[in-house]
């Protein structure tokens, strides 16, 4: 007799059989909220009433966003041959030519099309390889490995293609120890921003026995320039349900949350219906794939604000509260959600997990560096050539992401300044480039992987607009707890607004700095304590801009109008 | 107060208790509340505040310091339609000031608001979420990437009904 998880497993393989394998073409439109702001909402309504009007013999999928997002709206077409050919930037009006020529004749548009990938060639002209693409093949997708392929929304196709796997060995072949041992043994880091092994973090809840324990997925990600921990529950939300009920297990939990920040509405909707799909599939709830483990997951909405991602406020947020950060200790694990213990990981870190469990520690921490195994999920925007999400191993240079997969800024331009991993962390110049993107090389240069974002700017960008805008939002966003923090933060963009406006004093630099000591010294949580690192870095990199700037001679370049900032008159009371 | 303000109240009052009751999530709170609140009527009257008090147990004073800690919340009816504009600093680097800049002029308003017309809620947003996309600007919460001054200054005018 099979078990619970084969039979799931065998419908799995027939849905996606005859999706992927059957007589059929198959349309896919990349979704996701790039993809959305990029147009691919009217793209898949027009192939779905061209397929509608036509009645050609064709299946139609939103699915996730590739992570490509410079060649948004992205589609492609597999057709029953084998050959899958992508189109990027397509345009509604398209869809016609793209549906008669592609699936009615069999013929793709080569022109139209930027890469192809399986079949025997002989119908793809000289289209480059998907995989030979740089962006592509210098990738290594581990949590994000479904992106582009995959109906977000079909838990099926998840489970095709090897999901809940390794749920189902860790619950009915492993122990909560082992798993625990299993995830400390892949060297897997933390990757809300500290790095804190994980597998240590899950060995402080774990032998609590209190009755009720929570483990907390923070999905708030309020950084500018971040998108990969929605950009994981919008495209794929089962690679973090797994990870997450996996978290549960090895902690011997009880309860699971998934909190994001309303509004987001992609990743909302993303995370509560791969929750309904998992209870329907017995993978949440009593008894789970017929063990005598029992979990429930659900998804908390916080509202507007940043410090709500720091993991004492996020339990703040979710008990209803302001989000504002809890005196340590003492620590989740012993007294968190509820006063009762609590883990809280972030979305990449548990995304990972499912993978761990599948494939063993020691694949994992074969990939990336000594200190930091497995891979970094980057976030390019700002002026670089091909924005994106992009996963790498880390240990790859900043050079090279910028370069290789980014292709660079323009020709003739150059880039100038980096802003990596949120606005609490620093700015990099051109010399810090060739750092190794792992926790530790990355520390040491002043900035931190942090949450993945990369804000590119060239030469245009000028360093102390720069600054402004990124201090104007942590202090937009302090939460006002701490008065060095509400104030330090007021005092800093009062300073920096009248260096933009070329009418800054001699002691500023001083009072700057003096600022950002009481910050540092007198905050409860990074938000104050982190909250002079941009500064502090732009010391580093950029002391002449600075200087001259104090001087009176700010560079024009990139100060808008007559140097004012446009900002919200809001505050916190 | 008149009758006819009392008998609008009243229904308000009656519609954010449904709102209130029919949350569907196991774990309710005076935020969640106050989000689905806002969700259904789009801005938090005083009647939300007093209802989501008693609904969860709570005091006046406590759904006060909720609601006026999240930046999401309003106290007062939103325009028809909204249009958020991302400020946060990738936007920035890509020339967010400049667009906001051309849609106070669209919308003849200086700062965060109400055009004159009550037609649009401009918002500024932190970060919307499609930082590769920038910059971005939202309208009725459906993201639009890559704009330009003029750009947005003319979906801004759509929105008010003009003609371009």
């Amino acid at each position: 007799m099979s078990t619970p998880f084969e039979e799931l497993q065998s419908r799995a393989n027939k849905r996606w059989n005859e999706l992927a394998a059957g007589e059929s073409a198959w349309i896919r439109v990349g979704g996701g909220t790039s993809g959305q702001a990029a147009g691919a909402d009217a793209v898949f309504d027009a192939f779905k009433s061209t397929v509608g009007a036509t009645g050609v013999n064709a299946n139609l999928s939103k699915v996730s966003a590739r992570g490509l997002m410079y060649l948004e709206p992205l589609v492609d077409i597999l057709l029953p041959n084998g050959a899958r050919v992508y189109y990027g930037n397509v345009k509604p009006e398209e869809a016609q030519a793209i549906v008669e020529q592609h699936v009615t004749n069999g013929k793709p548009l080569i022109d139209r099309a930027f890469a192809y990938s399986g079949g025997d060639g002989s119908s793809t002209g000289n289209l480059p390889l998907l995989e030979s693409m740089p962006m592509v093949a210098l990738q290594q997708r581990i949590a994000t490995r479904n992106f582009g392929d995959t109906d977000p929304h079909d838990l099926l196709q998840y489970v095709a293609n090897g999901g809940y796997t390794a749920l189902n060995r860790a619950i009915t072949e492993m122990t909560p120890e082992q798993i625990v041992d299993e995830v400390k043994a892949a060297g897997l880091r933390g990757r809300g921003g500290a790095a804190f092994p994980a597998g240590l973090k899950w060995s402080f809840l774990a032998p609590s026995t209190a009755p009720v324990k929570y483990v907390l997925c923070n999905c708030e990600e309020g950084d500018p320039g971040a998108f990969n921990d929605k950009g994981i529950i919008e495209n794929d939300p089962h690679t973090l349900v797994e990870g997450l009920i996996i978290n549960g297990y090895a902690t011997r939990s009880t309860h699971g949350y998934i909190f994001i920040r309303t509004g987001h509405e992609l990743p909302i909707e993303s995370a509560r219906k791969a929750i309904v799909a998992a209870y329907e599939a017995g993978l949440l709830g009593k008894n789970i794939l017929g063990t005598d483990f029992s979990f429930d997951m659900e998804v908390s909405l916080t509202g507007d604000s940043y410090v709500a991602g720091e993991e004492t406020a996020l339990m703040e947020a979710i008990e209803g509260k302001r989000s504002t950060p809890r005196f340590k200790p003492p620590f989740p694990a012993a007294a968190g959600l509820w006063q009762k213990p609590t883990n809280i990981n972030n979305v990449k870190t548990l995304s990972y997990v499912p993978e761990i469990v599948r494939n063993g520690s020691a694949w994992f921490k074969s990939i990336g560096t000594e200190t930091t195994s497995g891979t970094a999920i980057v976030c390019l925007s700002g002026h670089i050539t091909y924005p994106g999400m992009y996963e790498i191993p880390m240990g790859m240079t900043i050079r090279e992401v910028l370069e290789k997969i980014g292709g660079g800024v323009s020709e003739g331009e150059r880039i100038k300044v980096l802003q990596a991993g949120g606005p609490l962390n620093g700015l990099l110049g051109e010399e810090a480039f060739d750092t190794m993107i792992d926790f530790d090389a990355m520390s040491a240069a002043g900035a931190s992987i942090g949450s993945g974002g990369i804000i590119v700017g060239n030469e245009t960008t000028n360093v102390v607009d720069l600054l402004r805008s990124l201090i104007a939002f942590n202090q937009f966003e302090s939460c006002g707890k701490c008065f060095p923090c509400r104030l330090g933060n007021t005092h800093m963009l009062e300073i920096l607004d009248r260096m933009c406006q070329n009418k800054a004093k001699s002691v500023d630099l001083i009072l700057l700095e003096r600022v950002g000591t009481s910050m540092k010294a007198g905050s409860l949580c990074g938000h104050g304590q982190l909250g002079f690192n941009p500064i502090a870095s732009a010391l580093k990199y950029f002391k002449d801009e600075i200087n001259s700037c104090l001087a009176g001679e700010i560079a024009p370049g990139g100060v808008f109008g007559d140097g004012t900032m446009i900002l919200p008159t809001r505050t916190r009371p | 107060m008149t009758t006819a303000e009392t008998t609008q109240s009243s229904n308000l009052r009656e519609q954010i208790r449904k709102v209130l009751n029919a949350q569907a999530q196991p774990t309710v709170t005076v935020l969640s509340s106050l989000i689905a609140v806002q969700d259904a009527i789009h801005y938090l009257p005083d009647e939300a505040i007093k209802e989501t008090a008693t609904f969860c147990g709570s005091t006046i004073n406590e759904v006060w310091s909720v609601a006026s800690f999240y930046t999401n919340f309003r106290f007062t009816p939103p325009g028809e339609k909204t249009l958020d504009i991302c400020w946060g600093p990738s936007c920035h680097i890509v020339g967010a000031q400049k667009i906001l800049e051309s849609v106070h002029t669209a919308l003849e308003i200086k700062e965060e608001g109400e055009s004159p017309d009550g037609k649009v809620t401009l918002k500024y947003n932190t970060c919307l979420g499609a930082c590769a996309q920038g910059p971005v600007i939202a309208v009725n919460h459906h993201l639009i990437g890559k704009q330009t001054p003029e750009s947005a200054a003319k979906i801004a005018r759509e929105l008010r009904g003009m003609s371009k």
